[in-house]
């Protein structure tokens, strides 16, 4: 079998666990949305790395979708799911063009500890300005409806879930068409030279701008459905830690796919939901060997575990 | 008479105690191949990175067709027609040769999109010939890491070709191009270029090179032009073959 | 704002900026030298602080002077043991991989230490001020206020701060770490060993971080989200000062210290954010940080 149908059949048996393991453990439901979500949020940082880039701020946007529908229910009132799906990563969106046309100036450590900057920023502004924000304790999110329909809290689970499921599918088709497309190729030239692609033309700048606005949309699409799942938005949202979380995940999962992303959100979520649950809260100890022992053995993640013998050497010049 | 294309004037350029550029003055013809010769150091690289927005000259000034391009970046430069190939050949070494030249094609058109396949452009098969033409065309599925030195200069010169330029500046074309196959590679590619009526400047060691495929030869020292002239009359000046040829 | 307020607000700041400044200076030091962004720095930090309070909890009882040398011993033995044993057995083996994965190595030590933290001290706040407790109050222009915070923890930042750029200047060893700093491939060229420079800085980085931890548990109760607070808020004055400056973190730490202090007389919700607004502007306008050099574009 080639490479290729063996890597559908995975993506392929993987949809179809998502979609069915949590009809016979309704516990499992709730996790493997957030799972998703993570992974659409992570995608964007998969976007980003294409381009030599890490943000460490990346939860600002993940924190952007988040609040964006808590403060619609805490100042306007009941929402509806597809009204949050367009409305969070749109802002998120904005913020990701306002924002960018600053950090694109900027490069590998400049780059990261700009985009930790704002989102310290924003993150400080959410967990001080209690009068609008609640502070640290956040804002709680009501179970929207659905294209004006109301479900009640054991099918909604559901409903979100496959929602998610095919937001997926989708934001996955749609990243992977544009990494192969030329602007992801030219997001690739700006890790490996880019002086060359200045010398073709091109603005690096606004290459990495519309990735960077792109990620920020994933991020802003994640927030919104981990706030709804989780129902609340809290300002641990855009936390420094949690912009390493999911460069942690990228890592973990490996940056050369999208199915890295949501292989390492699979690992990831799945370790601390049981660890927490069983061994004494000892999640972060086990995540944080488990990520060690990656980076030591298999630097290209778990996705490079597989694709070992494809995995490429970068000579510099 | 030809019109001028590249036209510099009094450019000036210091790095701390080094003058890399005293004054220099120099005309790019159109339809004519300029070679650029002197000892290392001279400044001919940069001279190129000046005329292409690399570097801000500290006084004088470089035009194309008439426009002042003196300030502009380098991406802006090479959209206005100027293409340049590296004396270190400049590649996207993680893609395939294919993928470096449609990318440089993609940029050539403008038609950046972010939905189709890079390798079903309508223009694979036209950047297919380009590499056809170099002589690279059995590399084009290899990374470009893959690529040995002579090699990666070919497919440099062949992105740089694939931007379809008014003028191409070529830093030692021939350098890393085994001796036997540097002649068939000037051959093509001097007849490409009459073909698709694109000028050049070329860095060159070479003195059969340049005596064979130079229209006119402008001679470096020191940041300043020595003297500029037909090969003939160039390579069998005396000072010319002292100071800067070396024989 | 009356003049009480101004001197309060400076001693506030003094004393905070001591503190930031013996971690950031860690931190810069590490990256100036490994090139290596340490995220497990506040955990040494917080490991600093819980240590020397453990230790001075014990010893408090039998002679309470003690507890000043007790924090010196806790810090050398977290920066020591704890750092060394990272340095060594973590990143060393990572060296030749991308930077960003020695970070996200560094980032796992973070989340290992966290929890580990919580595993061992708990996370009931712990409070151990001994030390504070027996040097006097003084007045400062009719102001009372701790010697603690506003003599003894800005002379052992001063003392860092001078035996620093002592060490880094004029003595063989401070010399052989300024050179692999300013070209790692040269002086490994000339037999300088790489690695063991690479641990000794490490270390002195991490006893840095320690004793500004063991210097903080005095003066405030130890909860388990002081480190990770730290390392984001060193990294922040670390940044603004340029990754690297040693002089440079000082003066940033004790405007960022003056400025949060001040803020919150003022309008105290704006207290966290300073730090990182300062960080933003500065980084937007220059990138290398307040006092650092200018990469110089290679042609």
């Amino acid at each position: 079998m080639s490479t290729r149908l063996v890597s559908r059949l995975i993506i392929a048996a993987a949809t179809a666990l998502a979609a069915i393991l949590p009809l016979i453990l309704p516990s499992w439901a709730t996790l493997t949305t957030l799972i998703l979500a993570k992974g659409i949020v992570v995608l964007g940082i998969i976007i980003l790395l294409q381009a030599g880039q890490v943000s460490f701020g990346h939860a600002m946007f993940f924190g952007v979708g988040a609040y964006t529908i808590a403060f619609w229910g805490r100042y306007v009132g009941a929402g509806d799911l597809l009204l949050f799906l367009v409305l969070g990563p749109m802002l998120a969106m904005v913020f990701g063009l306002l924002i960018g046309l600053f950090v694109v100036r900027y490069r590998e450590i400049f780059f990261g500890m700009l985009n930790l900057a704002f989102s310290m920023v924003m993150w400080s502004l959410l967990e001080k300005l209690y009068a609008f924000t609640n502070g640290a304790d956040g804002i709680r999110v009501a179970r929207p409806t659905l294209a004006g329909i109301s479900f009640t809290p054991e099918v909604f689970q559901y409903v979100l879930l496959y929602l998610t499921l095919g937001l997926v599918l989708v934001v996955s088709y749609g990243v992977q068409r544009y990494l192969d497309s030329p602007l992801g190729h030219m997001l690739r030239a700006i890790k490996s030279n880019e002086t060359r692609l200045e010398y073709l033309g091109v603005s690096a700048k606004r290459i990495l701008l519309i990735g960077y606005v792109i990620s920020a949309f994933l991020g802003g699409l994640g927030g919104v459905l981990v706030a709804v799942a989780q129902q609340i938005a809290t300002p641990e949202f855009a936390y420094w830690t949690k912009s390493g979380e999911f460069v942690f995940i990228a890592i973990l999962g490996g940056t050369a796919n999208a199915a890295g992303a949501f292989a390492g959100a699979a690992v990831f979520e799945t370790v601390r939901f049981f660890a927490s649950a069983q061994l004494a809260n000892a999640w972060q100890l086990i995540l944080g060997v488990v990520l060690i022992v990656i980076i030591m053995f298999a630097p290209n993640g778990l996705i490079g575990l597989r694709n070992r013998g494809k995995a490429q050497a970068e000579v510099r010049p | 008479m030809s019109r001028v294309l590249i036209s510099a004037r009094g450019l000036k350029i210091r790095f701390g105690g080094v003058i890399a550029a005293d004054g220099i003055d120099l005309d790019v013809l159109e339809g004519e191949n300029l070679a650029i010769i002197g000892p290392n150091g001279a400044g001919k690289t940069t001279f190129l990175n000046m005329a292409t927005g690399y570097l801000r000259p500290q006084a004088g000034t470089v035009s194309f067709l008439g426009r002042d391009i003196t300030a502009l970046p380098p991406r802006t430069i090479t959209r206005l027609g100027i293409a340049r190939a590296f004396q270190i050949p400049q590649l996207f070494l993680d893609q395939t040769v294919l993928e470096n030249m449609l990318i440089a094609s993609s940029a050539q058109t403008g038609s950046m999109s972010a939905f189709r396949h890079l390798l079903d452009l309508p223009q694979r098969n036209e950047v297919e010939d380009l590499l056809d033409l170099v002589g690279v065309r059995a590399f084009a599925n290899r990374k470009a890491f893959e690529l040995p030195e002579g090699q990666r200069k070919l497919v440099d010169i062949a992105l740089a070709l694939a931007l379809k330029p008014t003028v191409l500046l070529m830093d030692e074309p021939t350098s890393g191009v085994a001796s036997g196959e540097k002649l068939g590679l000037m051959d093509i590619l001097t007849s490409a270029l009459a073909r698709q009526k694109v000028s050049s400047v070329f860095v060159e060691h070479d003195m059969d090179m340049v005596e064979r495929y130079a229209h006119r030869v402008a001679v470096w020292s020191s940041g300043k032009i020595q003297v500029v002239g037909p090969p003939a009359e160039i390579l069998n000046n005396t000072e010319v073959r002292e100071h800067v040829i070396g024989i | 704002m009356d003049s009480t307020i101004v001197i309060l607000a400076i001693c506030d700041g003094v004393s905070y900026a001591a503190l930031v400044f013996l971690v950031s200076v860690g931190l810069s030091l590490i990256f100036g030298v490994l090139r290596i962004v340490n995220v497990a720095h506040g955990s040494l930090y917080a490991y600093g602080a819980y240590m020397a309070a453990t230790l001075s909890l014990l010893i408090a009882p039998v002679s309470p002077w003690l507890t000043f040398p007790a924090l010196l011993v806790a810090s050398v033995l977290v920066g020591a043991i704890v750092g060394g044993f990272m340095e060594r057995f973590l990143l060393r083996p990572v060296y030749h991989l991308e930077e960003v994965l020695q970070l996200l190595i560094t980032f796992a030590v973070f989340m290992i230490m966290d929890n580990l933290q919580r595993m061992i001290w708990g996370v009931q706040p712990i409070f151990a001020a001994e030390p504070v407790k027996l040097l006097p109050n003084i007045s400062v222009l009719g102001v009372n206020y701790t010697s603690y915070q506003v003599l003894l923890l800005p002379l052992v930042a001063v003392i860092t701060l001078f035996g620093l750029r002592y060490f880094l200047r004029y003595t063989l060893a401070g010399s052989i770490i300024m050179a692999v700093t300013e070209d790692r491939e040269a002086a490994t060229a000339i037999g300088i060993d790489a690695k063991r420079v690479f641990l000794i800085t490490f270390i002195i980085g991490a006893c840095l971080a320690a004793l500004g931890g063991a210097l903080a548990s005095p003066t405030t109760s130890l909860v388990p989200g002081m480190g990770t607070d730290m390392i984001v808020l060193s990294f922040a004055v670390a940044a603004t000062a340029g990754l690297g400056q040693i002089e440079g973190a000082a003066i940033t730490a004790l405007m960022i210290g003056l400025a949060r202090a001040f803020i919150i007389y003022i309008q105290p919700e704006l207290e966290v954010l300073v730090p990182y607004l300062i960080m933003m502007l500065v980084l937007l306008i220059r990138p290398m940080g307040l006092f650092g050099v200018n990469r110089v574009r290679k042609i």
